[in-house]
């Protein structure tokens, strides 16, 4: 896609001449291994950024043995710049039922859950509605599945799976240890595959189109398309759907104002791509992998002010169970302040990103992992900034 | 389901161990220590320190040790360059959260951060001090218990202890990131939840953030005082486990010492909590055989059975927050300690002929439910407070220490009297099960003139470490006054920890278990796991205390309760009968109905 503009594409909000019913009664007429073929064949990740192979995931819950299984669609849209299942959930959210509905089938599970971020209540009344309707239609072609919508109360880390498996449950919202993992160990202890919002409408095109139109576009490793969430130093902020491949200089030249001097890109937990950096990087799994959150600075921003802005969010967001997390998150914080402030001298940030290295390693869950992605990113580049 | 055997190495050294076997097992086995401080073998596992943490070759992250159970061909290193940094790096986070005062704090030598930070040389760790800026909140209103939020480590013991071990829940993680903290209901002071005292959570806290309410320096003042005649009664579960205060293996039996020791602690009376355990056993025996006669003969249908226990303080606050309905079914003894406690500013007052307000008790117990239990006001039978200081069997061991003793070259010795004379259904009463056994020895002799039908005496049913244990004797041949209980299948159950009194009293809320006589202990093991017993206790030692208690009764010329001469000679010279008005108004009480949070 050399020098190329970003591709628009229309899959995930089109819903004309779409019955998603009808799709499902089609897509159940198929086997469950042959539904998990095509899924693999597609090439389909999670789009929740952490990228695992959807059809993967859909054939160990599978192949577990149990007779309770559960399908859940991880709606707790928490990452910072991140609003694009939002969108789909006000838009398309048949989409997304039917999407949950193939999955049910596929891995053998009875029951679907939605779990919607505590902020996005207001879209309750409008989705229990339509999913009355939705699981109505359902039990009239036949299929044992029914959905029911869950809310979270607006911890971030409930967007990890097992915080939201434990928040379901109706404990407190804090990670579990992994292995095991939730397609042997989830929800109530049962398999669980539990898919992003923006997953499960793909599945659900991919199962009405088959996986060829889906896999044909974007790159080897990041296949198919996926909706960005653009905010920031843009003038085209909000939602758009793009074909994966693009590198952050083609995405900067059709969003950008003129004046980037840095993306951040898969929100607060995710990396900083400064301007010298744009053209060799991949937005995608062989690149620089993203949930969807593009945030564009230029110059008239301050790179601390942007890092202690996250800082500050991790802080308060970590469940706080770890040491690595809880404690490191603070360090991190107040040792930026500290050098800002001249109480420590400049090479303290060398000591900060070793930490946020061993945190990396050491850190129990996604959280605290990631918090050195933004962390080491923004440091190294922007040292400057820090300092002075 | 059979385990098939998993093979990997661990620093480059084979080892194959069963499917399901930790990292940190499988390292043991090895002679590997990998260092811990959220884990502990008698809980679930957390696995949030990450102080275990270790590296598996291949991996994208450093594993939890605790929390990895094993896979084939796994390659582990428990000491590489980046798990010594991560593994320091996380010491040196814990220690810039944490208020470390050593030098002034309760747990100083016993405390597995300090161990680790002493391992790792952290002194000099970069990190900012973060305890500076926030407010340091210390709980010291319960008799009991202490809890220091400045010196918590958020492992969690505390609250997987609460929850899983005794289903009490009074402790739990509250807020997140850098707010989290340990907290009850509303931030409420310990003794206004339903905190039971039973200061499980204090045993398995491996820092000074929940430590026991000390009154040695209360003690020691005592004995300093002349006009004072200082009686000192031990638990029978403390006489197994104080060695390990003073450097002895767990499971060594160390009567005669303990006795010597107190005495040169100078205490004027060295005397025992067996003597009342005895005793409780002949009113409580009593209470229940009136209790079978008015159900039985009367018919009456307001009798309250199952009866149960009630010398567990634990468990009595326990079921006055969570089963107040059947309250009317616990027995009204008092408890052993608050039993001798009242007896020593009355009987033994009067024939050693001294006023009851120059006498101080001081109890040494495995307890510290036992510290609020000598608190409550109805515990002053004696016009008094019955039981002065209660100390735990660590803070035996403290003062040990501090008088500068030679425990080990102790010559033993025997209590003095009265009030002293023991025999080996009282020593049992430490470990789970006991009461109960020691309960049907003399009962079943009572009633039927004949010993009660185990080989030896030993009724093993009720004995170990099973949650929940059954037991069921029939009677036989009864004696002309007892007619009415021939044939009779007296049913019994024995509960430890509160999680499994739970259980069963919920059974027999729910009619789907039917008993005459419950035993609960709060504690695991029953008082020989008592949260003031030396730290660490866990499953292994807890067995070896239990085996330690059953050998000294083994070892006893006397074995059953109304055997023991002192207690023949208190009813004849003092109390007249079991259950007389004397015995009610010294030795029985009355229990409240207490809220659910
Ligand atoms: S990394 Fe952070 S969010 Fe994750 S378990 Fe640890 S403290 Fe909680
Ligand atoms: S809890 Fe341990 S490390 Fe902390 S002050 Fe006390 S002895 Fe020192
Ligand atoms: S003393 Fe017992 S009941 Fe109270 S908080 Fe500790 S473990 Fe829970
Ligand atoms: S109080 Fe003690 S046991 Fe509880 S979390 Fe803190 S350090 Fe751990
Ligand atoms: S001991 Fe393993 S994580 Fe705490």
């Amino acid at each position: 896609m050399e020098n190329t503009r970003p591709k628009r594409v229309d899959i995930i909000f089109l819903m004309e001449g779409i019955d998603p019913i009808k799709v499902v009664e089609n897509a159940i007429k198929k086997s469950p291994d042959d539904i998990i073929l095509d899924m693999i064949d597609s090439g389909l990740k999670g789009r929740g950024g952490a990228g695992f192979p959807t059809g993967l995931k859909w054939k160990f819950t599978r192949n577990e043995d149990s007779y309770d299984k559960y399908v859940i669609c991880n709606a707790d849209e928490g990452e910072p710049g991140t609003f694009k299942d939002r969108e789909i959930l006000d838009r398309v959210p048949e989409k997304v039922f039917a999407g949950l509905a193939i999955c049910g089938y596929t891995i053998g599970a009875r029951e679907g859950f939605i779990y919607l971020r505590g902020e996005y209540n207001f879209l309750l009344p409008a989705l229990n509605e339509k999913l009355d309707v939705f699981n109505a239609g359902l039990k009239k072609i036949g299929l044992d599945f029914t959905i029911q919508m869950r809310s979270g109360s607006g911890a971030y880390i409930c967007g990890e799976e097992s915080a939201l498996f434990e928040s379901m449950e109706g404990k407190r919202g804090e990670p579990r240890n992994k292995p095991p993992y939730p397609t042997v160990a989830g929800y109530l202890g049962k398999p669980t595959a539990i898919n992003n919002v923006e997953t499960l409408v793909y599945a659900f095109m991919i199962a009405r189109i088959g996986p060829e139109k889906f896999k044909e576009m974007g790159t080897k490793d990041s296949r198919g398309s996926k909706v960005f969430s653009i905010s920031g130093d843009t003038p085209k902020a909000g939602i758009s759907e793009l074909e994966l491949g693009m590198s952050v200089q083609q995405f900067v030249d059709e969003f950008g104002d003129g004046d980037t001097k840095a993306v951040q890109v898969g929100g607060a937990s995710g990396g900083c791509v400064p301007r010298k950096m744009f053209k060799e990087t991949i937005i995608g799994y062989e690149g620089i992998p993203t949930g969807g959150s593009m945030m564009l600075f230029n110059s008239s921003r301050s790179m601390y002010n942007v890092l202690h802005d996250y800082l500050e969010f991790f802080t308060e967001e970590s469940c706080g169970q770890c040491t690595p997390c809880r404690v490191g998150c603070q360090q991190l914080l107040k040792g930026i302040e500290a050098v800002k402030r001249g109480e420590k001298n400049p090479g303290y940030l060398d000591d900060l990103k070793k930490l946020a290295k061993t945190m990396k390693v050491a850190a129990k869950c996604g959280l605290g992992q990631s918090v050195a992605n933004p962390f080491i990113s923004i440091v190294s580049n922007f040292k400057e900034e820090i300092i002075y | 389901m059979s385990k098939y055997l998993v093979n990997l190495t661990i620093n480059d050294i084979p080892v194959s161990v069963p499917e399901g076997t930790t990292i940190l097992a499988a390292a043991k086995k090895l002679d590997f220590r990998i260092p811990t401080l959220c884990y502990h073998e008698d809980l679930c596992v957390a696995g949030n320190c990450r102080v275990c943490v270790v590296e598996q070759v291949g991996g994208r992250a450093l594993i939890a040790a605790c929390a990895t159970p094993v896979s084939e061909g796994m390659q582990i290193h428990t000491n590489s360059a980046v798990v010594r940094t991560a593994r320091k790096t996380i010491i040196e986070l814990l220690l810039s959260e944490h208020n470390s005062d050593c030098t002034k704090c309760y747990k100083n030598g016993n405390c597995e951060l300090q161990s680790l930070a002493h391992e790792y040389r952290v002194g000099d760790h970069v990190f900012i001090d973060l305890v500076n800026g926030k407010h340091r909140s210390i709980d010291d209103l319960s008799p009991s218990i202490i809890k220091d939020d400045s010196k918590c480590i958020r492992c969690q013991r505390c609250v997987r202890t609460c929850d899983e071990l005794q289903g009490v829940s009074a402790l739990a993680v509250a807020y997140k990131g850098d707010h989290q903290k340990i907290s009850t209901f509303l931030d409420h002071p310990l003794v206004e939840v339903v905190c039971t005292n039973c200061g499980q959570c204090v045993n398995r806290c491996p820092v000074g953030a929940l430590i026991e309410k000390t009154y040695v320096e209360e003690v020691w003042d005592v004995i300093n005082n002349p006009n004072k005649h200082v009686v000192v009664q031990t638990a029978p579960a403390v006489r197994v486990a104080i060695g390990e205060e003073l450097g002895y293996n767990p499971g060594e039996r160390l009567t005669g010492k303990m006795v010597t020791a107190l005495k040169r602690l100078g205490f004027d009376s060295v005397l025992d909590t067996d003597f009342t355990a005895d005793l409780t056993i002949l009113e409580e025996g009593t209470e229940l055989l009136t209790r079978l006669k008015r159900a039985v003969v009367d018919k009456d249908p307001t009798v309250a059975l199952p009866m149960t226990t009630s010398c567990s303080p634990g468990w009595i606050k326990f079921i006055e927050h969570t089963f107040p309905e059947y309250l009317p079914n616990v027995s009204t003894c008092k408890s052993p300690q608050q039993m001798f406690g009242a007896l020593a500013k009355t009987y033994y007052a009067q024939k050693k002929g001294l006023k009851a307000q120059d006498i101080t008790v001081v109890s040494i117990m495995p307890c510290t439910a036992k510290k609020y239990e000598a608190n409550r006001p109805e515990m002053r039978s004696s016009g008094y407070k019955d039981v002065d200081y209660v100390l735990t069997t660590r803070e035996l061991g403290m003062m040990i220490k501090q008088a500068g003793i030679n425990f080990q070259n102790l010559e033993d010795s025997a209590y003095d009297s009265i009030m002293g004379e023991s025999t080996g259904a009282a020593v049992i009463f430490g470990a789970t099960g006991g009461v109960m056994e020691a309960a049907l020895r003399t009962v079943y002799e009572l009633v039927t003139g004949r010993e009660v039908p185990f080989a030896n005496l030993n009724i093993l049913p009720v004995r170990g470490m099973e949650g929940v244990k059954e037991a069921k004797v029939k009677i036989e041949g009864c004696l002309p006054e007892w007619k009415f209980l021939d044939g009779i299948e007296v049913s019994c159950a024995v509960a430890h920890s509160l999680a499994h009194a739970r259980k069963l009293m919920q059974a027999v809320k729910d009619g789907t278990a039917h008993y005459h006589f419950i035993e609960v202990m709060a504690c695991p093991g029953g008082c020989l796991g008592g949260g003031g017993q030396p730290i660490p206790t866990n499953e292994d030692i807890r067995a070896k205390r239990a085996a330690a208690i059953y050998g000294e009764d083994e070892g006893l010329p006397l074995r059953k309760s109304h055997e023991n001469p002192e207690v023949k000679m208190i009813y004849e010279e003092f109390l007249g009968a079991p259950n007389s008005h004397k015995s009610h108004s010294l030795l029985h009480t009355h229990y409240l109905v207490r809220k659910q949070y």
